[in-house]
This record gives C-alpha cells, structure tokens and sequence, in this order.
C-alpha cells in the first residue's frame, strides 16, 4: 500500500520523533510513504487572520502538489496541517469562484483528487484493527495511558470523532495492551503557540492537564499533535519552578507507543527524544529490557 | 456609548457577519462559551461579552482588547453554542478589522510573533522553528527567555540549526504576492 505522506514543519525539527516512529510503524506494516514533492507550510494559525487568501493558497499549492505526484491519499500527522489540507478541499469543491481564484494565485489547477487523512482516523479506517493486531509483538503490559487529543476533534473540516470524548487513541491503545484512562482533560487546550507568547497561560493550562493525569494514576500520556507534545514535555520543569508541581510524566507521541508494540528500536522510534524519558518506565512495566 | 448614537445599530454586526458568514445577533447571552473557554481567566472582554459588544455596536472596546489574540482557537465555544455560532471565527475576524483599523493592539507581542512566522515562510516556503523563536525574543529584546530550555532541546536532536528551504521558493514568493489580505473585502 502506497500512501501520500505531508510530514509539516514540526516533525523536520522539534517533533522529529513523531516523523521517525510513523516512518517506522508504517514500514512494520508495509505501508509505503510517499512524501509530497517539495512542500511547503500549510500557514498554520498565523496565515489565517495576516492574509486570508494566503491561508488558503498555501495549503492548495499542497494540494496540487501531491496530485501532480498521483498521491490520492495523503496523511498529515500534524493536526494543524491536517486541518488545513482538509478544509481547503472542501471549501474549494464548494465554491468555483474560491477554485479559481486560488487556481490563479497558485498558477496551477487542483482538480480535486486528493483525500486527506490524519494517523488517527487512517489507522481506523485504512489499517485497521486487525492489520494492527498482526503487527503488535509484545504488549503495554497494562500502561495505564491517559490519551490526550486537545483540540485536534475540533478543528475546521476535521470529523474523525466525538467532539469532546474522542475515542480512537483509547481503542488502539487498549488494542496494544494499555489501559486507556477514562479522564476529565482529553480535550482541554495545550495553549498552542500562547507557550511562547505568553507562556504564563500555557503554563496554566498545562498544569491542569498534568495534575488530571497525574490523579488518575497515568503512567504516561499519548498525543498525536506536535504542539501538544512540545507543550506537555518541556514546560514540565517551568511548571515545577512556577507551581512547585514535580510530574515527570513522560508524554509519548502514539505512533511512538505502537511501534513499542511492534517492538521496534527505542532510537529507531525517537524515544531518546523526549524531555521526559520514559525509559525506566517502560523497562519497569516490562514493554523494553535494559 | 456608540450605540446609543449610531445610525446604523447592526453596522459592526453586518461587517462581521460579511466577513465570517458568523451573526452574533443570534447570540443569547447564555454565557456556555465563556464557562468554557479555557483562557478566559486571562481575557480582559469574556466571550459571551465580545458577542454583546457586537451586539450593541461597540466596535471600538474590541478592536483593542486583548481577548481576540489570546484566543488560542481551540473551538470549544464555537462547539459548544446551543445557537451554533461559530465564535473562534468571529474571533479571526475582529483581529482582521483590528489590523485594518491601524490602531493600537491589544496584545502586539502575538502579533509580532505571527508576523515573523509568516516570514519564515515566505523566505524559506517552510518555518524554522529555532529561527522564529530566536527572532521573536529578539525583537522583543528578551534573547534569553526560553533559552534554559536550549541544553535539553539540543541534546534531544530537537533543535533544526539549519532549517530547510524548498525548490521553489519564487513560486512561493508569487502566492504571497498574489494573495490579498481579505476574501471578502
């Protein structure tokens, strides 16, 4: 199986192990990635209010960039990214005047073939449960996980689950063995890029999703967001210094805890990456050995 | 009170409305999306508020509050109004009339990091973090906050020193050009 793949800026950088656990776990699975030719920023947050038609026109450029390449599915494991590539597809086959305006401002046509996917839901409905279950080699062992999503379930044109309980980490994690934790801050706001701006609020919210976790006996918690992981995973000691909080719960991207399934490399999967090292962890829970 | 003045009540109302396709007028004051809204501890105008002001045409108290950019769009107002108001949207556009209004901003500093995400792009197709983290805190002559943070992220591998440039840059350069600021002017 062939697959379109928009790995987005975060995971060339800070979230290089989201990238590396994704290439890995796809390869244990025989699913070929093929990374969109010469992409480019989806825009993110900023695009939207600084320049509307830039906002739309960057990800349309993408676009048309993976069907030149004959890719009709593409997976963006950044939610941001996701949402971007998602929208603009669907606001383009709604509106022609908005296709071919951004048509002009691209000097290229999108026809509109390309079907965009985040890791959850082509995990669900690409993969499958049991295209997974034939891959895991070993189990969680009972880690107990609380699964993260913030605000990804929401975000325009994404409608991949339940708004505000979302599911589909919890269902994979319970298929690797973990025990996915029922909690109160599943979709609560990581504070996105407030870390840097007024990294006060960030440290506030972050807080409060740590001590939820941390009260309901999480061992460790997964993401699927880059901005969330960062967020989680280095503002920990900031918290301490601000809160006078100790967690050191590592924060695990989920393709990171599947390829740990598969049992693959722990670098090869960019867990020597993480802030929080959740090394003794998992030699602990007997997912690793020493 | 600019409300008790206008001409024209629902003039704020109407733009917003024209820009977003988003009517605060259905708002009923239920107060869901402030209860909600995880900054709002933060906020100087709560979020049910910034739908009254709309309301009674007080465009002046919002184009320089600091709400609109502290709104870190996470959508759980927006999913959660029982009149179905999008109101992340109604947010984006108040800091599109804030910008157009040229005046003083309610938070620059966000602002200014927006812009110099933008640029990255425009130079590079994609963003450096480092960069626009490093960039930021220089103009906002703070180099070293967040730099306690640079051991650990470097000894991660998390730090791209050298970022990538993509192939077709002039390409990039011609969208940005070519796009104007707002759809629907």
């Amino acid at each position: 199986m062939q697959v379109g793949y928009y790995p987005g800026c975060s995971l060339e950088s800070s979230a290089k192990e989201f990238d590396l656990s994704i290439r890995a776990i796809f390869q244990a699975m025989e699913v070929s990635l093929k990374e969109i030719p010469d992409w480019n920023c989806c825009g993110a947050s900023p695009a939207h209010y600084l320049n509307e038609e830039l906002a739309m026109a960057l990800p349309y450029r993408n676009l048309v960039k993976a069907e030149e390449a004959g890719l009709d599915r593409v997976i963006s494991p950044c939610p941001a990214c996701y949402s971007h590539l998602k929208h603009v597809h669907e606001e383009v086959s709604k509106e022609r005047h908005l296709a071919e305006r951004l048509g002009t401002i691209v000097g290229k046509r999108y026809k509109g073939g390309v079907v965009s996917k985040h890791l959850l839901d082509f995990l669900k409905e690409d993969i499958g449960s049991e295209r997974l279950k034939t891959s895991i080699k070993v189990s969680l062992n009972g880690l107990k996980v609380a699964s993260y999503y913030g605000c990804l379930t929401r975000l325009p044109g994404v409608d991949i689950d339940d708004l505000e309980n979302p599911i589909l980490m919890d269902e994979i994690i319970g298929a690797l063995g973990g025990e996915p934790l029922d909690w109160s801050h599943k979709t609560e706001c990581c504070g996105a890029s407030l870390s840097v701006s007024r990294t006060e609020i960030a440290l506030r919210l972050v807080n409060a999703i740590l001590e939820a976790a941390k009260g309901r006996g999480a061992d460790c918690i997964a993401v699927a967001c880059p901005l969330c992981q960062s967020n989680l995973d280095t503002r920990q000691g900031d918290i301490h210094k601000k809160y006078g909080t100790t967690y050191g719960i590592p924060i695990l991207y989920l393709s990171q805890l599947i390829g740990l399934a598969q049992k693959l490399d722990y670098s090869q999967l960019g867990l020597d990456r993480l802030v929080i090292t959740p090394k003794n962890l998992l030699i602990e829970k007997g997912i690793i050995e020493k | 009170m600019s409300y008790l003045n206008s001409q024209d009540i629902h003039q704020f109302r109407n733009r917003i409305l024209s820009i977003s396709g988003e009517d605060a007028s259905k708002c009923i004051q239920c107060g869901k999306c402030s209860a909600g809204c995880p900054i709002s501890p933060e906020m100087d105008v709560q979020p049910n508020q910034v739908l009254r002001l709309i309301q009674i045409n007080d465009p002046d108290a919002l184009l320089r509050c600091s709400t609109i950019w502290i709104c870190a769009s996470c959508q759980t107002c927006s999913v959660r109004c029982p009149e179905e108001i999008d109101i992340a949207k109604i947010m984006d556009s108040i800091r599109k009339l804030a910008l157009e209004a040229k005046g003083p901003l309610g938070e620059e500093n966000v602002v200014k990091f927006d812009e110099i995400f933008l640029d990255s792009i425009r130079k590079r197709g994609r963003v450096h973090e480092l960069e626009l983290v490093m960039k930021y805190n220089l103009a906002l002559r703070q180099p070293f906050k967040d730099a306690h943070l640079g051991p650990v992220m470097f000894a991660r591998g998390k730090l791209g020193f050298l970022g990538h440039k993509i192939k077709e840059l002039g390409k990039i350069k011609e969208i940005f050009q070519n796009s104007k600021r707002l759809l629907k002017p």
